[in-house]
């Protein structure tokens, strides 16, 4: 499917979804809120997307951005989906229900960058230990022991 | 030529000449006594460094090759590395149980070193139902390894002993029938009457089809009843535990080893006698000359090759299988080795009774 | 802020009633690094297995945010260290795409043969570990010998055997080894000789057929919403071959198949493996005796700068698809890095494979899915 069959296809659920094409895939911008009925669509549309294949998150300093690397097998291409969170209460839809991938790099994002993801079947802490505070991925992380600052 | 019967008989004429009869009597125990314990000892010492050597060769490499010459002395130092270890007896475990257990399995072994003929006319005990005591003394070595799992108050010991347990308890039968069937063949239980029947050539050769099938389940299933890989899952080290024997450390560790390899080397003893003809040598048929040529070479080494060559077979096995499950090892068992072993039974039974063996 | 402790389920209940609730790890001899597994047994059976992570967690995305692009190329050489040429390449290519540097042929021939090499050393000692944990101890060896003939020939060209630092933006760091060329092909034909070796000791064995037939399946739909890549996927059906589906550097100019098996069990992904290997001796085969001359690295600036904007490579490592995608402001060092590990989304299949068969056959699949911790955790 081309950049343009794909911008229409989303236009077509999302009409407030921007695009940016400089990159090497098509960017879709949205609303945190609107992610689930996206992915749905992504999922099950002519578009196929299967494979969730990178799950992360971007600390911008005034706010945080998801990103979320779909590919699809059939057809051979891949987009990018972001969501910009609010930086005191980042809080999004989770989408362990349909890709299962999703479940370990939620958690994972979840300790690192403190994003709560509703409905998620098991939230808690993957790599650190569970008495670890803050969030390390944080660019306004301090860890006056373990990090030195040049 | 050498021969051990001489040196029995010199001993027993030197000392009816010098002591009264119990004085002889006992005196003879004595002798038999320091002799067995010597025999486990040096009979441990060889197996185990053989394994090492036979695994390292197998996987391209050389084995211990620094303690004496082509390390020799290998298994002496385990043995001191092994007594000067501290011997812990977990928490709560029962002392009584804990301590006694490897000598059950030791005692095990020495009692069973009595029937088996090592030479001609050297046996300690030729008693009238040698196979029979075999087959029975055998089976109580299950004891010790529930004993050992118990006592150690600890549920994966306790685990691994009741798989070893089963394991054992279901391999004696098939072990048991292919002894029948050579028995139904030479008609006796008695040892010697065995080893001398086997004078016109094995049973292996001479019992054809039945003695072959039975030598194959024999293998079979002494391998698994001295837990040997392939199916040593209960001492599997990337299970989930060591097995029965996981709290045993120092003396009490090297003694269960040893009885592992005694009783490797008893269980091909018993192969050897039953099916390759003990110290018998290699006799055709009744052809004189070829006969009487086999017979300048010593019974003892006889046996002996004819043993190490069923330990040096299995030791192979240990070095080339994977590990089988434990459901798939029972199922080998009991739906494919019994009613095998069953039947070959029916069939030796069969051609003993209309004389169409050799 | 949202206190985190509010949300962390109650992990203190593990089991119900007649349960068993065991760890494996993180210290056991089949774990293949400090995986600590907490497993939920019922009798012999497998209720759950829940994988704990964390013990060789580095922090190395936060680390590489002050790194600079020459610097962190080397940090994923720690990552999966048995792949290590591989991932250097697929950060370098990140660069090179991001920097439109020309790279030259020469170095493009040799990164794909060391890539290949490192494929089938990988494969090797994943074959010597599985066989190993299965109870047969021998093939660990042979698969050694074969692994120190590729270790020689990279200590010799690279200077290091495990963690090879070589491949840098451009090409290669210096010229390879003179004896380069010969050692590799005196590699191909004792690998040649010594493969029926292991078809004869493993593959025909019928007591290793029984344990891995059958065992731990993972359907395609499965493999794929689990995000499985690698031979992990490849046995359950699905295609998905980076460098048939998207070709880097020159292997679009090469002939290789993709393997792929439909049965989805242990034993359909140690074929596929098995197979992975001939086919990497087959692309080196073809490109070994046609290195051209040429210089061995193209024209860099000293201190790289990516532009501003987001980038994502990847590249096919010995366990699936390994994923670097950089967020860059336009400085030295990077805003963002973030690396798609293999490891971590086929060991999220684990449960689901596992789960409902007994603990023998756990062994089979764990040592099929090929895990490296440190891969896993960074």
């Amino acid at each position: 499917m081309t950049n343009e069959a794909i911008k229409e296809f989303i236009t077509a659920i999302l009409p407030t979804a921007s695009f940016d094409e400089t990159g090497e895939w098509l960017n879709i911008q949205i609303e945190s809120t609107q992610l689930l009925t996206l992915a749905k669509a992504l999922r099950e549309g002519e578009t196929n997307m299967n494979y969730l294949f990178c799950l992360t998150c971007v600390d911008w300093k005034t706010h945080l951005t998801m990103v979320y690397h779909f590919s699809s097998i059939q057809h051979r291409n891949s987009i990018v989906v972001k969501a910009n969170l609010d930086r005191n209460q980042p809080s999004i839809e989770t989408l362990s229900f349909i890709w299962r991938t999703a479940e370990f790099h939620e958690r994972e994002v979840f300790e690192m960058f403190g994003v709560q993801f509703e409905n998620h079947p098991d939230l808690r802490k993957l790599i650190l230990e569970d008495e670890f505070k803050g969030f390390p991925l944080r660019k306004d992380f301090e860890d006056p022991i373990n990090m030195i600052k040049l | 030529m050498f021969s051990l019967e001489g040196l029995t008989a010199m001993i027993q004429n030197w000392l009816a000449a010098n002591f009264n009869p119990t004085m002889v009597l006992v005196l003879q125990c004595v002798i038999v006594i320091l002799l067995a314990i010597t025999l486990f000892a040096v009979l441990g010492l060889v197996l185990v460094l053989m394994e090492r050597k036979v695994a390292a060769h197998i996987q391209i490499r050389l084995g211990p090759n620094r303690v004496g010459p082509g390390g020799m002395f290998q298994t002496v130092a385990d043995t001191l590395k092994l007594i000067m270890k501290e011997g812990l007896t977990p928490d709560k475990a029962d002392k009584l149980l804990f301590n006694l257990a490897p000598f059950v399995v030791m005692m095990v072994g020495m009692l069973l070193l009595a029937p088996i003929a090592f030479a001609k006319n050297f046996q300690i005990w030729d008693l009238n139902i040698g196979v029979l005591y075999i087959s029975s003394i055998s089976s109580l070595s299950v004891i010790g390894i529930l004993m050992a799992g118990w006592a150690s108050n600890n549920k994966y010991s306790l685990l691994g002993a009741m798989r070893s347990g089963a394991q054992i308890v279901s391999y004696e039968l098939s072990a048991g029938f292919a002894v029948l069937s050579i028995i139904v063949f030479t008609g006796s239980l008695q040892i010697t009457d065995i080893i001398n029947s086997q004078e016109n050539g094995w049973w292996l050769f001479k019992g054809h089809i039945p003695a072959i099938i039975s030598f194959v389940i024999f293998i079979i299933a002494v391998t698994a009843e001295t837990n040997r890989a392939p199916f040593d899952l209960a001492e599997a080290e990337s299970e989930l535990t060591a097995g029965f024997h996981t709290e045993y450390s120092g003396m009490r560790f090297a003694l269960f080893f040893l009885a592992e390899y005694i009783n490797i080397f008893i269980v091909c003893a018993i192969g050897a006698t039953l099916f390759l003809g003990g110290w018998m040598p290699l006799h055709i048929g009744h052809w004189g000359g070829f006969n009487h040529l086999m017979d300048y070479i010593p019974s003892s080494v006889w046996f002996m090759g004819k043993t190490f060559f069923l330990i040096f077979l299995i030791m192979w096995f240990r070095w080339t299988f994977p590990r089988l499950r434990v459901d798939q090892l029972l199922d080998l068992e009991w739906k494919y080795l019994l009613p095998i072993s069953l039947f070959n039974l029916l069939l030796a039974t069969v051609i003993a009774i209309y004389g169409w063996h050799f | 802020m949202i206190q985190e402790t509010e949300i962390i389920k109650d992990t203190t209940h593990l089991g119900d009633e007649g349960e068993m609730v065991i760890n494996m790890g993180p210290q056991h001899p089949a774990t293949h690094g400090v995986l600590h597994l907490v497993v939920t047994l019922n009798g012999e059976t497998i209720k759950k297995i829940e994988p704990h992570l964390g013990y060789i967690h580095r922090s190395i995305e936060k680390m590489c945010e002050s790194l600079t692009y020459r610097q962190f190329i080397y940090v994923t050489s720690r990552m999966d260290y048995l792949s290590s040429h591989i991932n250097n390449l697929g950060c370098a290519l990140l660069i090179e795409k991001g920097m439109q540097i020309e790279v030259p042929e020469r170095a493009k021939y040799v990164r794909v043969i060391l890539s290949e090499l490192t494929r089938i050393a990988s494969h090797e000692l994943w074959l010597g570990a599985m066989a190993m944990d299965l109870g047969a101890f021998t093939p660990f060896f042979y698969a050694f010998r074969e692994r120190e003939m590729i270790t020689d020939i990279m200590e010799d060209t690279c200077g290091a055997r495990l963690t090879m630092n070589y491949i840098v933006p451009g090409g290669l760091m210096y010229d390879i080894h003179p004896d380069f060329q010969k050692k590799v092909k005196a590699f191909i034909a004792q690998f040649k000789s010594k493969v029926t070796e292991y078809e004869d000791l493993v593959t025909n064995n019928i007591i290793f057929q029984s344990r891995t037939k059958g065992v731990g399946i993972l359907s395609a739909e499965d493999a794929i919403s689990y995000g499985c890549t690698g031979p992990v996927a490849r046995a359950s059906g699905v295609s998905c071959d980076i460098r048939k589906l998207f070709p880097y550097e020159v292997y679009d100019k090469v002939e290789f198949d993709e393997v792929i098996e439909t049965a989805g069990d242990s034993f359909a992904r140690y074929i596929v493996r098995v197979k992975e290997m001939n086919q990497s001796i087959r692309i080196i085969e073809q490109l070994i005796d046609n290195i051209p001359e040429g210089e061995f690295v193209g024209k860099t600036k000293n201190v790289l700068k990516l532009p501003k904007g987001e980038f994502y490579t990847r590249v096919e490592t010995a366990r699936g698809e390994f994923g670097v995608y950089i967020v860059s402001e336009g400085g030295t060092t990077p805003h963002r890095i973030k690396f798609r590990s293999p490891g971590f989304s086929n060991l999220s299949a684990l449960n689901h494979m596992a789960a409902g068969s007994k603990i023998g056959d756990l062994m089979a699949t764990m040592g099929t899915l090929d895990l490296v911790i440190p891969d896993i955790d960074r």
